[in-house]
């Protein structure tokens, strides 16, 4: 067990000296890059969608087909817990 | 699992109806407030689990199927594809918004900071689908869990 | 430094998360450590779309003032859901992975090839 635990500590210490360089070498919290995109999805959510939700129009109007993948994870894990538990019928 | 005590039976039944309307208004106004389908699901998808566990598994799968809930994530799932077919007979593309401003059913803009149901095109409609789904997929993921656990097993 | 802590507190829990993937012998223990790195993962998401200053993406009543983006919001509505879907299945494994070992222990299944 002596091996095993040496090198996960050593894999450990590794990935945790990247995370916290990288964490301190982020852009400062509050000021993103500039983005196009979520600029044109702000100044005109209301008159293209009609709703006053700016996250809804975005989660069923503008990117409708992640919504559809979702659900259908959603679908995929209910149809494998049932079928799981499954109960034959001698 | 066994029910708990009269004392606990009291207050579900009588806290049950207020988490119930709560979560279906998350639903229903998901294009006006912060919420939509999947918030709202998983708020009444949580009051069906207090009922659960304050009535006992065995009770409550007397009166509720998993082939009811089944049936109803079904349902929920070819509602929303329907409504984004319905995007390519009105429309022109999959998944286009065409109810608005037409002042059919949900057309309707409101403006500058007014708060009106009648808005949103097919938001509601998908806001519906989607929160019908959710409930029943994940009451059906508790319920089966609860009945696999009982003590006397006969399983595979 | 002290303006990058939302980053900081991301990185700490991927750690956390990891340590309890690692060193663990109970199932149930692994499953938590999992949980912990998919929220570092949803908090990651949300933090990189605030804008200093800003309000919510609501246009109802909105006070005055640049809005955040709600595009990173979105994705994290999604992955959220998706944490959900995995957490079921993994349960439901451990559970008819314990009625055939009658044992929690990692370190038993198996073979002893150590």
């Amino acid at each position: 067990m002596n091996k095993r635990e040496y090198l996960g500590a050593l894999f450990l210490t590794i990935v945790a000296v990247i995370f916290i360089f990288s964490a301190l070498s982020m852009h400062p919290f509050g000021s993103p890059t500039e983005g196009d995109m979520d600029q044109y999805i702000i100044d005109n959510t209301v008159e293209e969608t009609g709703a006053n939700n700016g996250v809804t129009a975005v989660v069923f109007d503008y990117r409708g087909f992640d919504t559809l993948g979702e659900a259908t994870v959603l679908f995929t894990a209910v149809a494998g817990v049932i079928l799981i538990f499954r109960r034959l019928k001698k | 699992m066994k029910g708990m005590s009269i004392i606990v039976k009291t207050i579900a039944n009588f806290t049950f109806p207020f988490i119930l309307i709560y979560g279906l208004y998350v639903i229903a106004h998901g294009h006006l407030t912060p919420g939509g389908g999947f918030q709202g699901g998983a708020v009444v998808a949580s009051g069906l689990g207090l009922m659960l566990v304050a009535y006992g598994s065995e009770w409550i799968s007397k009166r509720i199927k998993e082939h009811d809930l089944s049936l109803l994530e079904s349902l929920g799932a070819l509602a929303f594809i329907g409504v984004a077919f319905c995007g390519i007979i009105f429309g022109g593309v999959f998944f286009s918004n065409f109810l608005v401003g037409t002042g059919n059913l949900f057309g309707g803009i409101p403006l500058n900071g007014a708060a009106d149901i009648n808005s949103g095109g097919t938001l509601p409609l998908m806001n519906f689908a989607v929160g019908m789904k959710v409930i029943a997929g994940l009451f059906a993921i508790i319920l089966v869990m609860a009945l696999a656990t009982l003590k006397k097993e006969d399983a595979i | 430094m002290i303006a990058n802590i939302p980053f900081i507190a991301v990185a700490l829990l991927v750690i956390v998360g990891l340590y309890a993937v690692i060193f663990r012998k109970n199932l149930i223990k692994m499953i938590i450590g999992i949980t912990i790195i998919e929220s570092g993962v949803n908090l990651f998401l949300i933090t990189l779309g605030y804008r200093e200053g800003s309000i919510a993406p609501i246009y109802t009543s909105a006070p005055e003032g640049v809005m955040a983006y709600p595009v990173p919001q979105a994705l994290t509505l999604t992955s959220i859901v998706i944490g959900v879907a995995v957490l079921a299945l993994m349960l439901s494994l451990v559970i008819q992975l314990y009625r055939h070992k009658k044992t929690l222990d990692v370190r038993k299944f198996g073979g002893d090839d150590q």
